[in-house]
């Protein structure tokens, strides 16, 4: 049923450049070079977005994952300088880790595939791009009182307490 | 749609008349339309670096590039192809890949912005209903090819410069996208075409002066220029992040910031200078090519001037300019124009057609909004400087009085 | 499917976009003379050589500025559809904007009262 059309070819360029860029994070020593290859993983990502016609989510990802996360893991690269020059790919964890990014690796799959797909396989709804029409309604849908509006006062309650808690604890370190 | 469209469908049905599939067609089009928009900046930035430099030299009473061709018109050239014959030094030590990739990435950044400029009202690259949000996630990109570039230099200063480059970037760059909501909540779209075609009736520079002026600064801050350009500051940190780069290759960085530099004037006149508007562009077109330029020239040409006139600020002060006065004006902005236009709506003003005279009362009410912030900043400014002036002569005032002492006791007879 | 043309031509962009930086530099590996050798290759710190490790070690600064932007761009990402449905959005879109962007104030304020927002 795989059509070969442009937007398969950029499907398969995307998912490289996403897995391609996971495996190069886990996988080189240098922490630079790995926050590279996120940036390149985060990059395939957005590309997903637009396939899946959601322009804006991909306008998010690059501006907020690429143009400020990314720069944030790199500032706290430098902060820690003990980290900077690393021997060994594993440390004692690898194993507990690896248990625990599989299982969560499973609890997300089945997050996704059941809601869209159900457990037989056989229930596929509309793509969501269906359902909502475009930013113009998520702008409505975030202000409106019968749907999100709680959220979105709650996000900037939330964001505010995460500035505030790191600007408390870096500023402790430094004292 | 018109020329470059026109023939592109017209390119389309030629070649697939002449058997070329039409998937193959499109993408040959798609193709052709990439190479001519990426030209654009490519062809102008070899005029732009001898206008700059003309202009410098004028203001600080020099004659600039005379010799190479009428008016040392083709100086860039020259200076282009002397640098294609300089040796390239990688220095021991850099990280090769990252090394080479870096002026790359900073000159494909900027050609990237042309594609959602609206040159005319229908030559344009890509419409995307996202085109303000693009211009501003692939001007994100940049950062990253700072970090690289002072990385993999495996230099202090280059590291240095680096690190201070792009915590000015990334802090002028929130009143930078704060200024952006208000045009959006103007006109209600988010697409670059959009945008200009809702500016028929009235610039949104009248509508919106405070956000075109913190549009102006924080582009200022984002392209490096004077009175920002600590980037470069020889005199602390030689040059920054580019410090061990030669050659093409900081040829690459030079040319990446003059023409990044142009982009930033052509997208204030882009989004608040009206864009291609201009009288007879509705008939022929084209000629909105004329009008955006001569709009990007002023704005570009004020730039040039504030460039060679203004001293360079300190980082400290960098920021506090920023995070004290920027961003709560910018803040206070989106929401005095929220109000106001919330107010306009209630009170039936909202312009219901395209036209000057429709858009007249509700560009008047924001128009004194804006002014009421203004005066209050200035207020502000005033009151805080007349502190200051108060404190410091109060010190004085203690300091002279022991002197004055001292000269008493010293000298008795006086 | 305008739609999709328009990004096909953002794809095509990217996938060129580094073609034209990327021939002058090979144009000037192709004309430039290339001896290189160990003084010249040398890093360029005011003559003298780089002692010990070029990673130093930054100060908590420029994290604390880091973190402050990400807030503020994660809040404006909230806003800019808010901003784009504005038209069609009454008081109560007035109002919810306006508690949203003074928690938003409310975080500036305290990174300012903390001295935060400080360089040095």
């Amino acid at each position: 049923m795989l059509e070969f059309n442009a937007q398969t070819i950029a499907f398969i360029v995307f998912a490289l450049f996403s897995l391609g860029g996971a495996l190069g994070v886990v996988t080189t020593r240098n922490l630079i070079h790995a926050t590279l290859y996120l940036i390149l993983s985060l990059f395939g990502a957005a590309g997903f977005f637009v396939l899946l016609s959601a322009p804006f989510l991909a306008a998010v990802q690059v501006l907020v994952y690429i143009g400020a996360i990314a720069i944030l893991i790199v500032f706290a690269v430098m902060l820690t300088r003990s980290m900077t020059r690393i021997s060994d790919l594993y440390n004692r964890q690898w194993l507990l880790s690896a248990i625990v990014a599989g299982i969560l690796f499973v609890v997300l799959l089945a997050g996704v595939i059941v809601p869209v797909w159900g457990v037989n396989g056989t229930q596929i709804d509309r793509p969501v791009s269906d359902v909502v029409a475009g930013t113009v309604d998520l702008g409505k849908a975030l202000v409106d009182q019968n749907q999100y509006v709680l959220p979105f006062e709650v996000a900037s309650l939330l964001l505010t307490a995460a500035m505030i808690g790191a600007i408390v604890i870096a500023r402790d370190d430094q004292e | 749609m018109n020329e470059v469209v026109c023939s592109i469908n017209h390119v389309v049905k030629c070649l697939t008349d002449a058997g070329v599939t039409p998937d193959l067609a499109n993408l040959l089009t798609i193709i052709g339309g990439v190479v001519l928009v990426a030209t654009v900046p490519l062809i102008t930035v070899i005029f732009l670096i001898w206008i700059e430099r003309k202009v410098a030299a004028r203001v600080q009473d020099r004659l600039g590039p005379n010799r190479v061709g009428p008016f040392g018109l083709l100086q860039t050239v020259a200076d282009a192809l002397k640098m294609l014959t300089k040796e390239d030094i990688t220095p021991i030590g850099a990280d090769k890949f990252i090394y080479n990739l870096a002026p790359i990435i900073a000159f494909a950044t900027v050609i990237l912005i042309w594609a959602v400029i609206p040159f005319t009202p229908l030559h344009i690259g890509a419409d995307l209903s996202i085109g303000l949000l693009y211009f501003v996630a692939v001007a994100s990109i940049g950062t990253v090819k700072i970090m690289i570039a002072g990385w993999s230099s495996n230099n202090k200063y280059a590291l240095l410069g680096a690190f201070r480059t792009i915590a000015q970037l990334l802090s002028y760059e929130v009143p930078l996208v704060l200024s952006l909501l208000i045009p959006v909540m103007i006109a209600g779209t988010m697409s670059m075409q959009g945008l200009v075609h809702a500016q028929g009736g009235m610039w949104y520079v009248f509508m919106a002066p405070v956000a075109a002026v913190m549009f102006f600064i924080a582009n200022l801050a984002e392209t490096g220029r004077a009175p920002f350009d600590l980037l470069e500051a020889e005199s602390e940190i030689i040059a920054g992040y580019n410090i061990e780069y030669s050659g093409f290759k900081w040829g690459m960085f030079m040319a990446g910031e003059f023409m990044h530099a142009f982009t930033a004037s052509l997208l204030a006149a882009v989004i608040f200078l009206g864009g291609w508007w201009g009288p007879g562009v509705e008939q022929v077109p084209v000629l909105g090519f004329l009008y955006l330029g001569l709009k990007t020239f002023v704005v570009y040409l004020f730039s040039l001037v504030l460039r060679s006139t203004v001293p360079r600020v300190r980082i400290d002060q960098l920021m506090a300019l920023n995070w004290k006065w920027l961003v709560p004006i910018s803040v206070a902005n989106v929401l005095v124009t929220a109000f106001l236009l919330q107010l306009t709506k209630a009170l039936g003003l909202a312009p219901q057609t395209g036209d000057f005279a429709a858009a007249l009362p509700q560009t008047i009410i924001l128009l004194l909004g804006n002014l009421a912030i203004v005066l209050v900043v200035l207020n502000l400014v005033r009151n805080i400087g007349r502190n200051e002036r108060m404190a410091a002569a109060a010190t004085d005032a203690a300091v002279g009085h022991s002197e004055d002492e001292r000269v008493a006791v010293g000298a008795p007879g006086h | 499917m305008a739609v999709v043309h328009e990004w096909a031509f953002i794809g095509v962009f990217f996938s060129l976009a580094w073609v034209f930086p990327f021939l002058p530099i090979l144009g000037a590996r192709l004309l430039a003379p290339r001896k290189p050798n160990a003084i010249k290759q040398s890093t360029y710190e005011c003559g003298v050589e780089t002692v010990g490790d070029t990673w130093v070690q930054f100060k908590v600064q420029y994290y604390i500025y880091g973190l402050i932007f990400l807030v503020f761009d994660v809040e404006v990402v909230f806003l800019f559809p808010w901003a784009l449905a504005y038209n069609q959005l009454d008081f109560f879109g007035f109002f919810a904007g306006l508690v949203f962007i003074f928690f938003l104030f409310d975080a500036l304020v305290y990174a300012w009262r903390k001295d935060a927002l400080e360089w040095v």
